[in-house]
């Protein structure tokens, strides 16, 4: 249902004048469009709601610049206002005594071990000396878990038999005798409705006086994100917020929603399983993302490291110049697929992305595969100047490529609209609320 | 600055939608109010902006066609739609033996967990069970499954850490064949939908299992953590497409979270709700009963 947000705005505006103010309904009629994007995206109902009066606040009676059209006036201030409540990336607060204590909290199976595991990993390289502690004595084999990854990591992990304050407090005072400057303590998972196990956190921090508390809470999590974050804050004190399992396709919703019911910032990300799997966070990216619009500087990046640079400039020269041919077609296609699995790379384009949009894996392939096969069937003239296929033409390429002369055709009206669509879009400045590509 | 603020107003509109809902089940005369602070709780228990609208439409039709005016008329309306999407969930198809049950989800969801859960169900019923160790690839995840194997005196069938998973199933399948075990649950690593050499992996155990004993799985259940929102559907649906899903345990339900995504999955997707976790004991188990999950979902 939900595309991207951008083309639907500007069906919405399709009929309004380019220049001028905007007025109350034209930015009702937009904000519809935004409110269920960010519904989908999992942004609690009420915080959407707060965070809407607040664009609508904005844009009434905004002027529509000169270079803007209405829709992409209201995303430009939607994504700003998104930018913002997602607020600046925050640091891991390294001060104080040492050791520093940095406390992980959070529901069951949210990530935690493996955020300690990797936290110790990045603190270690940047020449902390770091203790990690096991005082999640509740799910089974969670010692063994983080000794098995603090071995990987090569970080000493203090596991002790006693209550897990008793072991946290042991830990803290053992890591002072050997010179640790970091401790980081793993703690069981807890719904923020266990008053017992909220209590035993609190008796935790009590005992080693973190510098950091932090939540770590699923990517996927849905409307519950408010009541958690806050559970947790109230009792226990926050003091920033990580995000695990970004890797996936959840939109993360639920970042927007507990940095507004707890103010603390979003100190990292979690991206994949392995202990080298953590990013600090970009409040562009994430907004675009929570937006619908796709992690387009992801697929800038990652096609940066990817793409060979100078067949990457020629393309993208040959692209605005409109002289782009299906030879460049296949030769991007082919590097395109380097960078991994296509249902991937094009969950981060924006419009196939979001819940509604799964890209069908193996369909994809199979298409791949196909569009493959055609343009190798075809002579060198015919993949440079496509008017020159005819009828004939067409039949010997299908057979050629097993495919049908139907598949031949769609192929080369898609091309043919990519070019035009292309041209339009290397005569224009940019889109706003996008990354320009440079 | 703002969030003390925001704080203040999300405290103020939960209790303006719990209260109305109250009202809204009670004798109110019906008001457009009504209908939307109704979609505003469906939102918020996480069925989607989709199902929510679907089914708030539904219930304007269904008002007018059947001159309901009193909120309470409206209560049952409610009921039945929740209640029509939900269908009834078959038992457990243990008719084979070994009846094999594939354990899937994403990573954390409870999947572990649920093996031990299940498997205590199954003895219960005096059925003997066995646990393939499939996950081979998180730490101590082995060690996790053997603990319960220890605590419940089931045996475990597991390989070298990364090991195939694929051979570890084959081993345990041939296994519980010639131990003539009731059944054989085959807990797996977790994985996100979206990584196709994971989800590859899966296909390849699945078949694995298939070629080991024909009509194997007979069952295949998705773990899906209920706190989890919108993402849930994509979950269910790559799961689907790559092995079957015969029905979904929704871990987890102890939380705050109302489990709402459960009925997009049923309807959209028509994978049924077969159990449901609440809580991190073996006990914490039960068969699912919709007419439950919906009073919890509305109170
Ligand atoms: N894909 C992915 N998986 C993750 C990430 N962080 C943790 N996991 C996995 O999620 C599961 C639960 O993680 P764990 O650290 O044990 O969670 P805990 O119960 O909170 O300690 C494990 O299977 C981890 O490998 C992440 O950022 N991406
Ligand atoms: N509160 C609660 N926690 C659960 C439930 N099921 C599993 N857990 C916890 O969730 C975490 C992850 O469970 P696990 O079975 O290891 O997940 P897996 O990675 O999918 O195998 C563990 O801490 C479990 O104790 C449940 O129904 N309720
Ligand atoms: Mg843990
Ligand atoms: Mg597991």
């Amino acid at each position: 249902m939900f595309q991207n947000l951008s083309s639907k705005l500007q069906t919405t505006f399709d009929n309004l004048a380019r220049r001028g103010k905007l007025s109350e309904a034209d930015v009702d009629l937009a904000l519809r469009e935004v409110r269920l994007a960010l519904l989908e995206a999992d942004v609690h109902f009420s915080v959407v709601k707060s965070f809407l009066d607040r664009v609508r606040a904005r844009a009434v009676g905004a002027e529509v610049s000169r270079a803007l059209n209405p829709a992409q006036q209201v995303v430009k201030i939607v994504n700003e206002e998104l930018v913002a409540t997602l607020g600046e990336p925050g640091r891991l607060n390294l001060k104080g005594p040492q050791p520093r204590v940095v406390m992980l909290v959070g529901l069951q199976g949210s990530g935690k071990t493996t955020m300690a595991a990797k936290l110790a990993k990045k603190l270690r390289d940047q020449g902390e000396r770091v203790m990690l502690v096991a005082a999640d004595l509740q799910r089974p084999a969670a010692v063994l878990q983080l000794q098995t990854l603090g071995q990987a990591v090569d970080v000493p992990v203090f596991a002790t038999q006693a209550t897990p304050v008793e072991v946290a407090g042991q830990a803290v005072a053992a890591g002072e005798k050997q010179g640790k400057t970091v401790v980081i303590v793993d703690t069981a998972g807890r719904l923020q409705i266990d008053d017992a196990l909220m209590n035993e956190l609190i008796a935790i921090r009590e005992r080693t006086k973190p510098v950091e508390v932090l939540l770590v809470a699923d990517a996927m999590t849905g409307q519950e994100a408010v009541r958690i974050a806050e559970g947790f804050h109230k009792q226990v004190g926050l003091t920033g917020l990580i995000l695990t399992k970004i890797d996936g396709d959840a939109r993360g919703g639920a970042a927007i929603s507990m940095r507004t019911v707890t103010g603390v910032p979003i100190k990292f990300l979690g991206v994949g399983e392995k202990t080298d799997a953590v990013e600090t966070f970009d409040p562009g990216r994430l907004a675009s993302r929570i937006l619908g619009m796709g992690d387009i500087l992801g697929l800038i990046e990652k096609a940066e490291a990817t793409l060979d640079r100078e067949n990457a400039q020629q393309a993208a020269e040959k692209l605005v110049s409109g002289q782009f041919t299906l030879e460049d077609f296949l030769t991007q296609l082919k590097e395109v697929r380097k960078m991994g699995p296509i249902g991937q790379l094009l969950g981060m384009i924006p419009g196939l992305s979001g819940p509604k949009m799964q890209i069908d894996e193996q369909a994809a392939e199979q298409q791949f595969k196909r569009t493959e096969a055609i343009i190798h069937s075809m002579t060198l003239r015919e993949r440079r100047s496509p008017e020159v296929l005819n009828g004939s033409r067409k039949r010997r390429i299908a057979a050629g490529s097993g495919t049908t002369v139907y598949d031949v055709n769609q192929l080369v009206k898609q091309f043919k609209d990519m070019q035009k669509m292309i041209k339009q879009l290397g005569n224009r400045k940019g889109i706003p609320g996008l990354p320009r590509f440079r | 600055m703002f969030a003390k603020g925001i704080r203040e107003s999300l405290e103020r509109t939960r209790n303006q939608v719990f209260g109305r809902i109250i009202t809204f089940l009670g004798q109110n005369d019906l008001t457009q109010e009504t209908f939307d602070e109704l979609e505003a709780m469906l939102i918020q228990a996480d069925l989607g902006t989709n199902l929510a609208d679907d089914l708030v439409a539904g219930l304007e039709v269904r008002a007018e066609r059947e001159g309901i005016v009193r909120a309470d008329g409206l209560r049952k309306a409610l009921r039945q739609e929740l209640r029509r999407r939900l269908g009834d969930p078959p038992p457990l198809d243990l008719s084979a033996r070994p009846a094999v049950i594939l354990l899937v989800g994403v990573n954390g969801s409870g999947k572990t967990t649920t093996a031990a859960k299940l498997a205590r169900y199954l003895l219960d019923q005096r059925r003997s069970v066995m646990f393939a160790a499939g996950d081979t690839f998180r730490a101590a995840a082995v060690e996790q499954l053997q603990i319960w194997g220890q605590r419940l005196n089931v045996p475990v069938i597991a390989g070298q850490p990364n090991a195939d998973p694929g051979a570890v199933a084959h081993d345990a399948v041939m296994a519980a064949k010639n131990r003539d075990s009731h059944v054989l649950i085959v807990d797996t690593a977790g994985r996100l939908q979206t990584k196709y050499n994971l989800m590859e992996e899966l296909k390849k155990v699945r078949g694995v299992i298939a070629k080991a004993q024909p009509g194997a799985p007979h069952e295949t259940l998705l773990v899906l953590d209920a706190t989890t929102g919108q993402n849930a559907l994509s979950q269910a649906k790559a799961f689907k497409d790559a092995v079957h899903l015969t029905g979904v345990v929704l871990a987890k339900l102890d939380g705050s979270a109302k489990g709402g995504m459960a009925f997009a999955i049923g309807s959209e997707l028509g994978v049924p709700i077969r159990y449901v976790g609440t809580g991190e004991r073996v006990e914490d188990f039960a068969a699912f009963v919709p007419d439950r999950f919906i009073e919890g979902l509305l109170e």
